[in-house]
């Protein structure tokens, strides 16, 4: 309830003030970020996500603090800094979301496909959610230091490059249609450059956040899957290669720079 | 109410006939692996079509930043752009100003043509998202070029005229990759409302020439 009503609140004053003030959407935001200083409303999901992380669930009625994000079982402080990255257990790359969808399945017994199924904001995903925030919080100050060492982490970093200046659909977007030059805005919005580190330091290390225009935390999944539903693509898949592929392509870009999630977004 | 469908659909089979019908000897490949990718990490959902992944020559070009600078890759743009600027239409009737206050409505309009859009849905222009157009509106983008006085600046002559249509049309007929939607050749915009946008750049009276 009362995360409701504070983004109603937050929603109020960014209309109002949008109207009243023909700022740029950054200064804007700067802002906001100021007057709400250490009060995110993504800590409500946080929150709820820390408890989700210890109580057990699913048909195996176990809990996730076994689940290993990297740095050995049930270790969350730094996780999320160092992904995605390669597991021994999947042979293959995980971004944050993906690893969670293993350990659900595995240690939990929630099938992945229930939760690729699902809709962002309900049902299993909705707890995937919340679970996110909170460990993307315990990164919060760190370095981003995703690796590339294993032979699969540096075919996901390839592709995900090119995979980041691929066009399709009927408007001829790629994702480097508007994250590869500075300085540039679509409307009064910001695009960092996702090809340097100071852009990919903005984009990667600001997300997930919480989107005060939507009232909802937003993993790194959904904002992925909205700059596809703007580039005019079909659906990218929850959790699929092309979202890894970027994600590691982002990362990687964004190596050293502070990771200063959970976000706060327009 | 099938139009919006049928025509980006339209568009499509254009694209794939471009694709074999092509002027220039050879085909650029897709990295295999790439294409392998997209495809099983997308399906389709609504009007937004698995068919959506696959490109056409000026997606390909514009994809591989190697290729386009090399020789080869220019030779290519050319050949691309002259093929395009030959299949652009102009106005059925002739006439190439419509109505600059209907234009202004499809600038303002981002709208259109993704999975959350509908066979309904009235696909907008999006001029502002990229470019300065009127002095009025202050949310704008700045991927293109700013279009303030682009009437003022440039009177309305034939060729005026028949440029601005043509780079409305297929921007990629003058710069292979162009950032600026083909918004005639995958039907994202009717004629009128070309015409419309015509007349927002053009007409004197237009507030963009104000």
């Amino acid at each position: 309830m009362k995360r409701y009503i504070f983004a109603g609140l937050l929603a109020s004053l960014i209309g109002t003030t949008s109207i009243a003030y023909a700022q740029s959407a950054s200064d804007q935001l700067a802002e906001y970020r100021r007057m709400l200083a250490d009060g995110n409303p993504a800590e409500l999901y946080e929150a709820e996500g820390e408890e989700l992380w210890s109580k057990p669930a699913g048909p195996k009625k176990a809990s996730l603090e076994k689940c290993d994000l990297g740095l050995g079982p049930g270790v969350v402080n730094g996780a999320s800094a160092q992904l995605p990255r390669y597991f021994k257990d999947t042979d293959r790359v995980q971004d944050l979301e993906s690893r969670l969808m293993t350990c659900m399945s595995t240690i939990q017994g929630i099938p992945e496909a229930e939760i690729v199924k699902g809709s962002f904001g309900k049902g299993v995903r909705k707890d995937l959610e919340a679970i996110v925030a909170y460990i993307v919080t315990q990164s919060k100050g760190m370095k981003v230091n995703a690796p590339v060492a294993h032979p699969k982490e540096k075919e996901m970093l390839a592709l995900g490059e090119k995979i980041f200046y691929l066009q399709g659909g009927p408007m001829d977007f790629s994702c480097a249609s508007c994250h590869a030059v500075d300085d540039k805005r679509i409307r009064m919005q910001d695009l960092p450059n996702l090809t340097k580190a100071k852009g990919a330091e903005e984009g990667w290390g600001t997300w997930p956040a919480y989107r005060v225009s939507s009232g909802t935390f937003w993993t790194m999944q959904r904002r992925l899957n909205d700059c596809y539903r703007q580039q005019r693509m079909p659906f990218p898949i929850y959790g699929s290669d092309v979202t890894v592929a970027l994600s590691v392509f982002m990362a990687n870009k964004a190596n050293g720079g502070t990771i200063q999630t959970p976000g706060l977004k327009r | 109410m099938k139009t919006t469908l049928t025509k980006l659909g339209l568009g499509f089979s254009t694209a794939v006939l471009m694709l074999t019908a092509a002027p220039t000897s050879f085909a650029q490949q897709v990295d295999p692996a790439v294409q392998a990718m997209m495809e099983r990490s997308f399906r389709e959902q609504g009007i937004a079509k698995m068919d959506r992944i696959k490109q056409d020559e000026f997606q390909a070009l514009c994809s591989d930043e190697k290729f386009r600078a090399s020789a080869e890759g220019q030779k290519k743009a050319e050949a691309l752009q002259k093929a395009a600027l030959a299949a652009i239409k102009p106005p059925s009737d002739g006439k190439y100003l419509g109505d600059w206050k209907a234009g202004e409505k499809v600038a303002q309009s981002g709208r259109g043509a993704t999975w959350s859009d509908t066979l309904k849905t009235v696909n907008g222009g999006g001029c502002y998202n990229c470019h300065q157009v009127t002095k009025e509106e202050i949310s704008y983008g700045t991927i293109g070029p700013s279009l303030l006085n682009y009437g003022k600046m440039r009177g309305n002559s034939e060729p005026i005229l028949v440029y601005t249509w043509n780079r409305i049309s297929n921007s990629k007929a003058y710069n292979a990759c162009s950032n600026m939607p083909r918004m005639a050749h995958f039907n994202l915009l009717t004629e009128q409302q070309m015409k419309d946008v015509m007349a927002l750049l053009l007409d004197p009276a237009s507030p963009v020439n104000k």
